[in-house]
């Protein structure tokens, strides 16, 4: 079994995106750069550029998404890609068919691109296995695992801000045990190299060994935001109340909520960040998110060049040097 | 019908011996050692040159999906594959689709086992009626139908209360309890090692401490009652050395140890590997170099296949959502020869763990049912090639299951003659 290399082709080139664990740096940074090339055809007129004409990219979402399945069918309608959306919840699951038949159906309607988002974590390379050698698979989130293109748009939207990586301090609020978004954004913040990553929740919300991957784990607000130049919010779901890990949004919010006065703590130009959608009153005041140092709409924005960087990548079709901007 | 099994290396830990002697059978029973019994002629000879023989294996713990899943496997296909593994005892635990609570279900295991004359299957006895854990089982009933203990399966007994009840009751009929410890709410929805690597694959994770809090609590409760406990499958290096504490302050428990623990940890799910989705979990290094530990100490007395045969699509899903268990018949004693290779254990100590010592704790040698080849035992003999290697391949498994982690693994030491009460139940040998 190819277990490493899973993602790569024999070249060593990107042909699925389903953990941005394993991804060199220079790698992430090409799909960065990739991504600031497509960042001005959102603002042409015709919004349209013609690098995956012909292909058609199947989003395969077994798990409900607003936000991310948009960016993904907008990016790929940026790319001329004929977009096809399947929702599972109402669709072949239910009937038994099983997730790989189900692929080996659409394959034989000649797709070439799977963006798949699935509850359990390790569907996406289930997936990658399975499908037939000229397909990508972009993983949109599986179950508490990964989520890369999440990451890559939020390191996108820091490097426009911050510039390098290196001297940075970065702290990782919320739910860090439930959240593929922690996940990845800790491989790619390490592997990029800043000075300083953080994780910061109570106990509860912190996965056992967490420090493994290379974070320090913070249990103190006041002392995880201190001095840093990104904070990146994580949203609280409500299940967690009911599983005993906190008591009650309330106190949450005053003990890991971002107000206007612990933001204070951090660095006068830190940005703050949220992967969406945002619980106000709960992780972050209102003021916070809607405030001067949000970057969270930014976020969404960057999300489709980022995706359409991704989605030009894997398919072998990445633009030449002025070709996409 | 009289066999001679000549020129073999006799191995037969029960009773010391380690050496090249011929063995004899007369009508199912060994007739003598070494020396041929007065007036014995033989009927037929096993060249067993440069083969070692010992007695049958004896696998403390195999699902034969019958009744319930047969389209996954019967006890039919399972118990010829065990007979391929040199396996001439199967110890069939109670699951949710065959709870073994009743009379009949033991009956009817008992003569599909009989019926398919491949293998003996012992069944455990349920511990609670459907293995729910409120009423007590009719262990009575069931011991009297002909299950050698009891067990509620891989279900929690989660109330204290029931399970010293289950226990006091069980040493009342002289029945061994055998335990799957597992904390029911600390592994719920676990499906990975709580570790480095269940953090970075973003799997739910078992802790190490759903297995000591359960062996705690289950300690103390043989403590009080006087049971004699089994505990089955352990994983983890804490447990073991609580075992060992227990041991030897004279409580009356033994444990064993899936084969496949003994060589996996949880790095080998590499990215989701499904063949490696096992309960309780794989876990760390140091894990598994205690469990080894275990053995070699004796705290461990035996290794088990923890066999469980699956169709494809079984592990053909996400990691969390598919069925955990290994095929692991087939490997039980190539995986317990390796330990002696890797000097972990002697060969004979080796051939003890999956022989003498499950038959001590299911009570079998001391009535020659099993784990000895003793004047006046039952025939139950497995003659193997200690040498050859081979590649472990799906498609040679003889179980309907071809789910195992070791598929491709270079294996040493090849069954060529199995025996259940003198008849050949396998040979590839003349």
């Amino acid at each position: 079994m190819r277990r490493h290399s899973l993602q790569h082709d024999s070249e060593g080139r990107l042909h699925h995106l389903l953990t941005i664990e394993g991804l060199k740096r220079q790698q992430i940074v090409d799909i960065l750069d990739t991504a600031e090339s497509f960042i001005s055809v959102g603002d042409r007129q015709v919004r349209k550029v013609p690098l995956l004409r012909g292909k058609t990219v199947v989003n395969l979402f077994f798990e409900a998404s607003t936000r991310t399945l948009t960016t993904f069918e907008l990016a790929a309608k940026r790319l001329s890609a004929d977009v096809l959306k399947i929702n599972i919840n109402t669709s072949a699951t239910v009937k038994g068919e099983s997730l790989l038949d189900m692929l080996h159906n659409l394959e034989a309607m000649q797709c070439d691109m799977f963006v798949v988002r699935h509850a359990d974590s390790g569907a996406a390379h289930l997936i990658a296995r399975h499908v037939a050698p000229h397909v990508s698979v972009i993983n949109a989130g599986d179950g508490s695992h990964a989520h890369p293109t999440q990451a890559l748009l939020d390191m996108f939207t820091i490097r426009r801000w911050k510039g390098e990586f290196a001297p940075l301090t970065v702290a990782i609020v919320g739910d860090i045990k439930h959240s593929r978004v922690a996940r990845s954004l800790i491989h790619a913040l390490t592997t990029l190299g800043v000075s300083a990553l953080r994780v910061v929740a109570p106990k509860t919300l912190i996965p056992a060994a967490v420090e493994s991957l290379g974070v320090h784990v913070v249990h103190d607000l006041d002392a995880g935001l201190r001095g840093a130049d990104v904070v990146i919010m994580l949203r609280l779901q409500k299940e967690r109340m009911q599983g005993a890990m906190l008591p009650s949004e309330a106190e949450y919010f005053s003990t890991y909520g971002l107000t206007e006065e612990k933001l204070a703590l951090a660095k006068p130009d830190a940005i703050v960040m949220h992967p969406g959608p945002i619980n106000r009153g709960v992780e972050i005041a209102s003021s916070v998110a809607d405030g001067a140092q949000s970057v969270i709409l930014e976020q969404v924005s960057n999300g489709i060049a980022v995706r359409m960087a991704v989605m030009s990548m894997t398919l072998g079709r990445a633009p030449a040097e002025g070709e996409g901007a | 019908m009289n066999i001679s099994i000549q020129h073999g290396r006799l191995i037969d830990p029960a009773n010391g011996i380690d050496s090249h002697i011929d063995l004899h059978i007369a009508n199912g029973v060994i007739a003598g050692v070494g020396q041929v019994p007065d007036g014995f002629s033989a009927d037929s000879h096993i060249n067993a040159g440069g083969h070692i023989v010992c007695p049958g294996l004896i696998d403390l713990r195999a699902r034969l999906r019958e009744p319930g899943g047969e389209s996954r496997a019967t006890i039919a296909t399972e118990t010829a594959a065990a007979a391929s593994a040199g396996i001439t005892t199967l110890v069939c635990p109670p699951d949710p689709s065959q709870p073994i609570d009743t009379p009949a279900l033991v009956d009817l295991i008992r003569h599909r086992a009989k019926q398919s004359g491949h293998a003996r299957v012992l069944p455990l006895g349920a511990l609670t009626q459907g293995l729910a854990g409120q009423q007590l089982a009719e262990m009575a009933t069931l011991k009297q139908a002909g299950c050698v203990a009891v067990s509620n399966g891989l279900q929690a007994v989660e109330s204290t209360r029931v399970m010293r009840c289950a226990m006091e009751y069980a040493a009342s009929q002289g029945l061994t309890v055998f335990l799957h410890a597992e904390d029911p709410w600390l592994a719920a929805g676990g499906c990975a090692h709580e570790g480095a690597v269940s953090v970075r694959l973003g799997l739910a994770g078992i802790p190490e401490a759903a297995e000591t809090i359960a062996v705690a609590r289950e300690l103390q409760l043989i403590a009080q009652t006087g049971v004699r406990a089994h505990f089955c499958h352990l994983s983890s290096a804490r447990a073991v050395r609580m075992l060992a504490r227990a041991q030897y302050d004279g409580l009356p428990v033994s444990a064993d140890v899936a084969a496949h623990q003994l060589y996996l940890t949880d790095m080998d799910i590499g990215y989701f590997d499904t063949q490696c989705h096992v309960r309780p979990p794989l876990r760390s290094q140091r894990d598994r170099e205690g469990l080894r530990e275990g053995l070699k100490q004796g705290t461990i007395a035996a290794v088990c296949s923890d066999h469980q045969p699956h169709g494809a699509n079984a592990k053909l899903a996400p990691f969390p959502a598919s069925e955990p268990g290994i095929s692991g018949l087939e490997t039980l004693l190539p995986l317990t020869l390796r330990l002696a290779g890797e000097g972990l254990l002697s060969l004979p100590e080796a051939i003890a763990s999956i022989t003498q010592r499950p038959a001590g704790i299911l009570d079998l040698l001391a009535h020659g049912e099993g784990g000895t080849l003793a004047t006046g035992a039952r025939a139950d003999v497995c003659i193997f090639d200690p040498e050859p290697y081979w590649e472990l391949r799906a498609d040679a498994l003889q179980s309907a299951g071809h789910n195992s982690p070791f598929l491709g693994w270079e294996l040493k030491g090849r069954v060529s003659c199995t025996l259940l009460a003198g008849e050949l139940t396998y040979h590839t040998c003349d």
